[in-house]
C-alpha cells in the first residue's frame, strides 16, 4: 500500500496504482481529464497530454519534485507522493495549451455532429480552453470513409487518441484499420476497402471521445439530448446484453454501452445488440438512465425550470463576454 | 498484373534476414523486407506488395501499412526512374540548397513532388540527410552527391536520362547473407 | 595541437579494411577485454573514463551501463544508435565510412561488458551506402573469427548484424529506435520503463551512440584513467564535431573537449574561418535542436570568459545566453544569415518529422512552421511572433520525448537572442512581398 495526496486530499492505494486510477479514487474534483486513457484497454493514454500533473513531491524517500509534468495516466504512485492538478498553475497553463493543440485542427461542426451533447472534447474545451481561437489556418480535412454499413469514420474530427486501434486489437479477432502516416498527417485508416465485420466493432464508436466514429444506423436522427436514455438488457449469446437504449418518443433510435461516470463503458457489447435491437419488444427495460443533472442529456428533463435570459441585440454580446470570461 | 513474388535469390536473402531476429520476433525484418520490395517492384509499394509482405512475415496487413507509411523513404505512388532527394535543411539551404531546387524545377519543368511526363524523373526535397559538411547534396537511390553546383546537377540529370533501370538505395548485394 | 584518438588513423590508406586495421592495432581492446577482463572491470574501467553519451543528450555512459537489469535466463541487448539525423551532425557517418572496424570493434567489447550475445547497429536509411560498407566489415569480422562462436577461444559468442532504419529522425530517440528495429513504427515508449529494465523484446537493453562505442575501444585499451585525463573537468576525452555552414573548411574534426570555441571557428587546423571574409552572426553549436547563439555570446559567456568546447562551458549561463553541445553538429552563419529563414528551416524539419503520438508535438510543430512562413512572406504581425512564443513554451517539457523540446527550443533561441529579426520582417511587411528585393535591401543572403 502506497499514501498519495491530490490537490491536498490523501488516500491509500495498492501499490502500481497510477496518479490517475488514484484521484478518482477520490473524486471527479480531483480527477484530471482524459482524452486517450481507457481503463478497459490495456497500454491506452500518454498520448493526448490531457492530464498532466505536477508531481511536487516524488515520495516519502525522495522528497525532491518532478522536473516535468507528467502523464497522471501513465505514472505509478510512490509512498508519499504529493501530487498537484487543479491547485498547479503549471498544469493549468500547460492544460490550456493542449486543449488548444486538440482544436486545432479540429472542425467546429459542433452543430451537425452527432456527438455533441456527450462530446469529451466539448467538455474538456468548456473546462479548460479558452473562448477564442488563435490561428486562422487552414483545418485539415479528410474525406470520410464507411467502415462497413454501420460505423462511420469521420477523421476530420479525430484526434488521434488511439482508443479505436486498441479496442479493434484487444476486443476484436483481426485489426484491419490502424494509424497511417506520421506526424499531422497522421490518420485513422485502411487500404481495405472492405468493410470490418466482426462482432464487437462496432464498441469502436463508444470509445470514441469526439465524433469521429459515429453510429450510422443514428445519424441525423436526433441531437442527443432530445432522447431519453433507460438502462436495458436482453438475453444474448455473444455479450452480456446490458445496454442503454436511447429513445424518442416511442421510437428506439440507437443502442450504446453503459458509461460510467469518466465516460467508459462498463462492459462492450456486441454489433447485434447495438444495431439491430432497435424494437422495444427486443429489450427488457430496467428504469431511466441515471444522468448528472450537468450533463446537456438531461437539459430538456429539467426538474427545475430555470427561466431563460431575455436575449436583444444588446445584451447578447454582453451574455457571450462574461461567459467567455467565467471560463 | 504479373504475380507478385521476390525472385529466388531475393527469397534465400530474405529468409537470411529473418534469422537475424530471435524466433517469433520475425516482423523486425519489416524495415529490410519493404526495402527489398521496393528495390525490386519498380520503385514503390503498392497495397499488393504490402499484402505479399505481410505474408511472407506472417503478420498483419495493417501492420504492414501503417509502418510503410510511417517512414519517408518507402513511396506509396509510383515514381519515376530517377528520384532525385534534395536536402534542404538549415546547413544544405545556407550554401544554396533552394538555388538547386530552383535549378532542377526548370531544368525539368517539374515542382517538388512531382514526376516529369515521360516518367524518368522524380524531385523531392527532404530533410538533412547528414551531409552537412559538403552541402548542398542531393540522393539519388544509395548515392550522395555532395557539394553541388547547377553543373553537377546537370550532368546527373544527362547521365540518368539515358539510364533505364530504377534509382535504389540497395539491391541483394547489400546485406551479408548471414 | 588537435588530439585524435577516434581518427588517430584516418590518413592511413586502407583503414578501411580488416588487414590496415589490424595492422594499426585495431581489435586490440577485444583481445584484451575478453582474455583478462571480467564484464564488471570493463564497466568500471568505462565509468572511470568520465565517457558520456556522444549522441547529443550526454548521459555518463559507465551509469547508463551499470543500470542494466542482469535477470537471470533473460537475454540482454546492445544496440548501437547510428540513426544520424539531427541537422548538422554527419560525423557517425564519418567514422563508419572511414573505420568501419572501430565501430565493431566497439560493439564486440561493449557486448562483452554488457553480456550481450546479439547486438544491433542501427542505421539510418538514407545511409545505404554506409550499410553496405559495414555490412562487408562485418562479414570480414566473421571471417576473422571475431564475431560468432566462441570468439577468441573465450567461449564468448556474439552476432552482430546491421538494421536499416527508412526515413524518421525519430529512431534516433532511443525507445523510437528500438520499436523501429521490432518492425514497428517510430513511435517513442512511455518511459518508465526504460530500456535498461524493458528494451529490445521487452528485454534489458543499452542503446548507444556509434562514437560512444567508438570511444569504448581506447578506453578499455589505455584505462578509464588515461581517458578522464584528456578533455577538461566532466566532458573527458575527445569529441567528433561537425562543422559546416559559412565556414572555409566544413568536415569533421576531432578536438580534445576544452579548446576555445574561437580557436575552432578560426584557427586553420580546424574551421579556418568564415567565407569569404565575412563576419560571423550566429552558431548552432550541437545540432538543430540546441539554442543558436549570437556570436558575442558564442565567443564568451555572460562572465566574459571565453567560451570552451566542452558540455559544461557550452551550457554555461542557461538558456539564457548559453546553449548545449549537443551532438557537436556545429552550424555557423554569417552576417548575411536571415535568422528567422533560418529558423523556418528548421520549424518544417521538426514539422517533417514529428511522429504524431502526442497532441503538443503532432500540432504545435505544423503551427509554428506554418506562422513562420506566414512571416516570411510578408503577412506576419507582432501578435504572431508573441504567438510563437506562446506555442514552444507549451510544447517544451508536456510531450512524450525530447522532440518537442527539440522544436521548440530553436524558436524560442532565436526569438530571444533575435526578436529584431522578427519584428524587421512583420513591420516591412510590404517590402518583404518580394522576398529577394527585401533580402538585398538587407544584405541578406536570399539563399
Amino acid at each position: 500500500m502506497a499514501k498519495v495526496t491530490i490537490d491536498g486530499q490523501t488516500i491509500e492505494v495498492a501499490d502500481g496504482t497510477t496518479i490517475l486510477q488514484a484521484a478518482r479514487m477520490i473524486g471527479p474534483e480531483v480527477a484530471p481529464p482524459t482524452m486517450c486513457y481507457y481503463s478497459k484497454l490495456k497500454t491506452s493514454g500518454g498520448y493526448c497530454r490531457t492530464c498532466l500533473v505536477e508531481v511536487s513531491k516524488g515520495s516519502e524517500k525522495d522528497p525532491r519534485p518532478m522536473p516535468k509534468l507528467v502523464a497522471s495516466c501513465r505514472t505509478t504512485i510512490m509512498d508519499g507522493m504529493e501530487v498537484k492538478n487543479m491547485t498547479s498553475d503549471k498544469v493549468i497553463d500547460a492544460r490550456k495549451g493542449v486543449v488548444e493543440f486538440l482544436l486545432l485542427n479540429h472542425p467546429l461542426d459542433c452543430p451537425v455532429c452527432d456527438q455533441a451533447g456527450e462530446c469529451q472534447l466539448q467538455d474538456l474545451g468548456y473546462e479548460h480552453g479558452s473562448a477564442k481561437t488563435r490561428t486562422d489556418f487552414k483545418r485539415r480535412t479528410f474525406d470520410k470513409i464507411d467502415i462497413g454499413n454501420k460505423i462511420q469514420l469521420h477523421m476530420t474530427r479525430c484526434i488521434l487518441c488511439y482508443r479505436c486501434v486498441k479496442t479493434a486489437e484487444q476486443i476484436t479477432d483481426g485489426r484491419v484499420h490502424g494509424v497511417l502516416n506520421r506526424g499531422d498527417a497522421s490518420e485513422i485508416s485502411t487500404y481495405i476497402e472492405q468493410a470490418i465485420d466482426n462482432d464487437f466493432s462496432g464498441n469502436v464508436i463508444d470509445v470514441c471521445p469526439v465524433g469521429a466514429l459515429t453510429d450510422k444506423t443514428f445519424r441525423f436522427k436526433s441531437r442527443v439530448w432530445f432522447t431519453k436514455p433507460v438502462d436495458a438488457h436482453r438475453d444474448c449469446d455473444k455479450c452480456s446484453g446490458k445496454t442503454v437504449v436511447w429513445y424518442k418518443g416511442e421510437d428506439v433510435l440507437r443502442v450504446t454501452g453503459r458509461k460510467d461516470q469518466w465516460g467508459e463503458v462498463e462492459e462492450f457489447i456486441c454489433n447485434t445488440c447495438r444495431f439491430d435491437k432497435k424494437k422495444t419488444s427486443d429489450w427488457t427495460i430496467e428504469g431511466p438512465r441515471a444522468i448528472s443533472h450537468q450533463s446537456v442529456i438531461s437539459a430538456n428533463h429539467y426538474t427545475k425550470m430555470v427561466k431563460p435570459r431575455e436575449l436583444t441585440l444588446n445584451n447578447i454580446k454582453t451574455i457571450a463576454l462574461t461567459e467567455g470570461e467565467n471560463k | 498484373m504479373s504475380e507478385i513474388k521476390f525472385n529466388d535469390e531475393t527469397l534465400a536473402l530474405v529468409q537470411s534476414i529473418i534469422k537475424r531476429y530471435p524466433e517469433g520476433k520475425q516482423k523486425s525484418a519489416l524495415l529490410p523486407l519493404l526495402h527489398l520490395a521496393q528495390a525490386e517492384f519498380d520503385g514503390w509499394l503498392s497495397a499488393p506488395v504490402m499484402d505479399y509482405v505481410a505474408s511472407l512475415l506472417n503478420i498483419k496487413p495493417i501492420e504492414v501499412y501503417e509502418v510503410a507509411s510511417f517512414y519517408s523513404m518507402y513511396n506509396l505512388n509510383p515514381v519515376g526512374k530517377c528520384l532525385l532527394e534534395v536536402c534542404r535543411t538549415s546547413s544544405c539551404w545556407l550554401r544554396g540548397a533552394n538555388e538547386i531546387v530552383a535549378h532542377i524545377e526548370n531544368k525539368l519543368g517539374i515542382k517538388d513532388g512531382e514526376t516529369t511526363s515521360d516518367g524518368k524523373f522524380t524531385l523531392k526535397t527532404v530533410e538533412c540527410l547528414g551531409s552537412c559538411g559538403t552541402a548542398p547534396m542531393l540522393q539519388i537511390g544509395a548515392d550522395f552527391h555532395e557539394n553541388l553546383t547547377f553543373e553537377k546537377v546537370d550532368a546527373l540529370i544527362n547521365d540518368w536520362s539515358n539510364k533505364t533501370e530504377h534509382s535504389k538505395y540497395l539491391d541483394n548485394s547489400t546485406f551479408r547473407k548471414n | 595541437m588537435s588530439k585524435k584518438i577516434l581518427l588517430e588513423h584516418i590518413g592511413v590508406p586502407g583503414i578501411e579494411t580488416l588487414a590496415v586495421y589490424r595492422e594499426k592495432g585495431g581489435y586490440s581492446s577485444v583481445e584484451k577485454a575478453l582474455k583478462t577482463m571480467t564484464p564488471d572491470a570493463i564497466v568500471e574501467e568505462v565509468k572511470k573514463s568520465g565517457l558520456r553519451g556522444r549522441g547529443g543528450a550526454g548521459f555518463p555512459t559507465g551509469m547508463k551501463w551499470s543500470f542494466l537489469a542482469k535477470p537471470e535466463g533473460v537475454a540482454r541487448y546492445l544496440v548501437c544508435n547510428a540513426d544520424e539525423s539531427e541537422p548538422g551532425t554527419f560525423k557517425d557517418r564519418y567514422l563508419m565510412e572511414k573505420i568501419p572496424h572501430a565501430l565493431i570493434e566497439g560493439m564486440i567489447t561493449s557486448s562483452f561488458a554488457l553480456g550481450a550475445n546479439t547486438s544491433y547497429i542501427y542505421v539510418r536509411g538514407e545511409y545505404f551506402y554506409i550499410i553496405k560498407i559495414l555490412e562487408k566489415a562485418i562479414a570480414d569480422a566473421y571471417a576473422a573469427g571475431w564475431l560468432g562462436k566462441n570468439i577468441l577461444g573465450t567461449g564468448y559468442d556474439l552476432d552482430l548484424y546491421v538494421q536499416a532504419g527508412a526515413g524518421a529522425y525519430i529512431c534516433g530517440e532511443e525507445t523510437a529506435l528500438l520499436e523501429s528495429l521490432e518492425g514497428k513504427r517510430g513511435n517513442p515508449r512511455i518511459k518508465p520503463p526504460f530500456p535498461a529494465i524493458a528494451g529490445l523484446y521487452g528485454c534489458p537493453t543499452v542503446v548507444n551512440n556509434v562514437e560512444t562505442i567508438a570511444a569504448v575501444v581506447p578506453i578499455v585499451n589505455n584505462g578509464g584513467d588515461w581517458y578522464a585525463g584528456i578533455g577538461i573537468g566532466r566532458s573527458t576525452g575527445t569529441k567528433l564535431i561537425s562543422a559546416s555552414g559559412h565556414i572555409n573548411k566544413p568536415g569533421v574534426y576531432e578536438i580534445e573537449m576544452g579548446i576555445t570555441v574561437e580557436d575552432f571557428i578560426y584557427s586553420d587546423e580546424y574551421c579556418g574561418g568564415i567565407k569569404n571574409g565575412k563576419k560571423l552572426k550566429a552558431v548552432v553549436a550541437g545540432g538543430s535542436s540546441v539554442p543558436i547563439l549570437p556570436a558575442e555570446m558564442i565567443l564568451t559567456t555572460a562572465n566574459g570568459e571565453k567560451r570552451l568546447m566542452s558540455y559544461e562551458s557550452l551550457a554555461d549561463g542557461g538558456f539564457a545566453s548559453g546553449t548545449m553541445l549537443g551532438s557537436g553538429g556545429f552550424i555557423v552563419m554569417d552576417e548575411t544569415t536571415s535568422i528567422v529563414q533560418n529558423l523556418h528551416t528548421f520549424a518544417r524539419f521538426y514539422h517533417h518529422e514529428s511522429c504524431g503520438q502526442c497532441s503538443p508535438c503532432r500540432e504545435g510543430t505544423g503551427w509554428m512552421e506554418k506562422i513562420l512562413h506566414k512571416i516570411l512572406d510578408g503577412h506576419g504581425t507582432l501578435e504572431d511572433v508573441d504567438l510563437l512564443w506562446e506555442i514552444q513554451r507549451k510544447i517544451e517539457g508536456n510531450t512524450i520525448c525530447p522532440l518537442g523540446d527539440a522544436a521548440a527550443w530553436p524558436v524560442a533561441s532565436a526569438i530571444r537572442h533575435f526578436r529584431h529579426e522578427f519584428e524587421d520582417y512583420v513591420k516591412n511587411a510590404a517590402a518583404i512581398k518580394n522576398v529577394k528585393h527585401y533580402h538585398n535591401m538587407h544584405n541578406l543572403a536570399t539563399a
